[in-house]
């Protein structure tokens, strides 16, 4: 039983939430394997991000269980669920505007080490850590952009700059809110192969409405709807039932 | 270049009672303290975006407990001071606990109402606060045997009490937790998915600018050598809070123009007006209409686009 909980970077047990008479999540579980790639689907208003947001610990859910690597971290806040490898990007872009590309980065280095308690040295004194922002930032292709503040780029850019927060933490499990979403389609190219060439030790969780994209990124799908799982399993699988056509694609 | 510039200022403010009267060493002296109060204030609202409405208390939490042990208990200086400003810093993490149980205007509320409590209790508590007739004929430190009952004494020792204060809020405010505090008032909600604790981080500055606060109190009992209940008054934090928004928050200059500015205006324009208070907010409307960012922050913003 341990070793198979062990296997599990991310489990979710019989999960509800409900806001006021509107239930958000209901029953939800789900089990995701070390390096999995999971997508999740579903019309608007099927509550997905509802579910990220549980998973993150940004909302607590009414009851249920969350597990993290088998330990369960339903209690946790938000920052202890990211000290066990948890990271996540927003569909609304939440960066901070006014400083720079290498310092939004540079937090989410930060945000991991003790120096974030440091209050005598200033955070340049910690060279690694401007650096390390830096490699990261050339890897989602925005470092000639790095000294630049973030209200300064494009739309598509702070998706990346989003995308480069998390990455830069190397989490173990990765939760990805619609990184696709208003990019042009040479982004969507970069942020694919970006995506794609995530780590395997790194579980990636994601949820997307590009299916085209999306789907050639997932091993595995999960269709939500009305806060429900509806079907759940291997890609082609999940793909070729008739429930996700009747509910996704509208056929 | 900047600290180039410092040094002639540095200059001009250590020579000051060579050449400046005993009113004005005096008003110097009362606009470093209130500096100091404002920079500590500065912390929360600039740096933490926590708006304070009853900042006042650590300020007059300090004096008093100082007023009480020399006068009454006839402590030494400097063992009243150094517990006047353990039992303030103490406060400031236990009202922090409570005050940081919600954001924004929850936290201002609950800031006011516990300085409202202390404001009660030096007016009622007479028997050991004196009531309305406030703790007069107290005396100021001697420290190393010097005396600071000269006007001139008193501004030097102010000034290094002082100096001292903003280069430690500085190096507090540009250090890595002070990205972290600046990220938490900006971001709360990612910050904390990034793995920071806002709350463990914004109390940490609670206390740190009740700290300062006490040092303020401390300098003001000292000066006026008497304290009175009004000095808890949410009026007090008002202004306070007054001075910072309009020199410009989250700088580190602008409280201390804001609050020299607040008490130039109380000194001088409530020689000529009785209603000096009107004054004061015409004033600080008319920089909130012209400068929305404050007096610091426009002015630099007005001198770059002139030198460009």
């Amino acid at each position: 039983m341990t070793a198979a909980a062990s296997d599990h970077a991310l489990e979710v047990i019989g999960l509800r939430k409900a806001f006021g008479g509107l239930a958000v999540t209901q029953n939800v579980s789900l089990a995701i394997r070390r390096g999995e790639r999971r997508l999740i689907i579903g019309p608007n208003g099927a509550g997905k991000t509802t579910l990220f947001n549980q998973i993150s610990g940004d909302m607590r859910p009414n009851s249920g269980q969350i597990k993290l690597f088998g330990a369960d971290v339903t209690s946790f806040a938000s920052y202890q669920r990211a000290h066990l490898g948890l990271s996540r990007t927003y569909q609304i872009i939440t960066l901070f505007s006014g400083d720079t590309l290498e310092h939004n980065v540079t937090l989410g280095l930060l945000g991991l080490r003790p120096s974030r308690w440091q209050m005598w040295r200033p955070l340049s004194f910690y060279g690694n850590l401007a650096t390390e922002a830096r490699r990261t930032l050339d890897a989602v292709g925005l470092l000639h952009l790095a000294d630049h503040p973030v209200s300064d780029i494009a739309y598509g850019e702070k998706r990346r700059v989003e995308l480069a927060m998390a990455l830069a933490q190397k989490p173990r499990v990765l939760l990805l809110d619609e990184p696709l979403a208003g990019l042009s389609d040479t982004e969507r190219t970069t942020v694919k192969s970006l995506i794609g060439s995530i780590s395997r030790e790194t579980a990636v969780i994601m949820i997307e409405h590009d299916m085209d994209t999306a789907l050639d990124l997932a091993e595995t799908v999960t269709l939500l709807n009305y806060g429900r799982v509806i079907v759940d399993g291997e890609r082609d699988i999940v793909i070729a039932d008739e429930r996700t056509r009747e509910v996704y694609l509208g056929v | 270049m900047r600290w180039i510039a410092a040094i002639p200022l540095a200059a001009v403010l250590i020579a000051l009672p060579f050449f400046a009267g005993d009113f004005y060493i005096n008003l110097a002296s009362q606009i470093l303290i209130a500096a100091i109060f404002a920079l500590s204030l500065n912390l929360l609202v600039g740096y933490g975006g926590m708006t304070s409405l009853g900042h006042a208390s650590y300020l007059g939490v300090a004096a008093y407990i100082s007023a009480l042990l020399t006068s009454r208990y006839g402590w030494g200086h400097g063992t009243a001071a150094l517990f006047s400003i353990a039992g303030t810093t103490a406060m400031a993490a236990f009202f922090g606990v409570i005050a940081l149980r919600a954001t924004g205007l929850g936290f201002l509320m609950i800031t006011l109402a516990l300085s409202q409590v202390l404001w009660g209790l030096a007016y009622r508590m007479s028997n050991v606060t004196n009531g309305d007739n406030g703790i007069a004929g107290l005396t100021r430190p001697m420290p190393f045997g010097i005396s600071l009952d000269s006007a001139a004494s008193f501004y030097w020792f102010d000034l290094i009490v002082a100096s001292l204060a903003f280069l430690m809020m500085a190096i507090f405010v540009s250090s890595s937790f002070g990205s972290s505090l600046k990220g938490v008032r900006d971001q709360p909600r990612r910050m904390a998915a990034l793995g920071f604790n806002p709350w463990m981080i914004r109390w940490i500055t609670f206390i740190y600018a009740g700290f300062w606060g006490g040092v303020a109190g401390l300098l003001y009992v000292y000066y006026n050598k008497y304290i009175h209940p009004t000095s808890l008054s949410t009026t007090s934090s008002a202004e306070a809070l007054l001075g910072v928004i309009a020199g410009g928050s989250g700088t580190p200059g602008g409280p201390v123009v804001g609050a020299a500015l607040v008490l130039l205006l109380k000194n001088y324009a409530s020689a000529y007006i009785e209603r000096w208070n009107m004054l004061l907010g015409l004033v600080f409307l008319f920089i909130v209409l012209v400068m929305p960012t404050g007096i610091v922050p426009g002015l630099s913003k007005l001198w770059r686009r002139k030198s460009r």
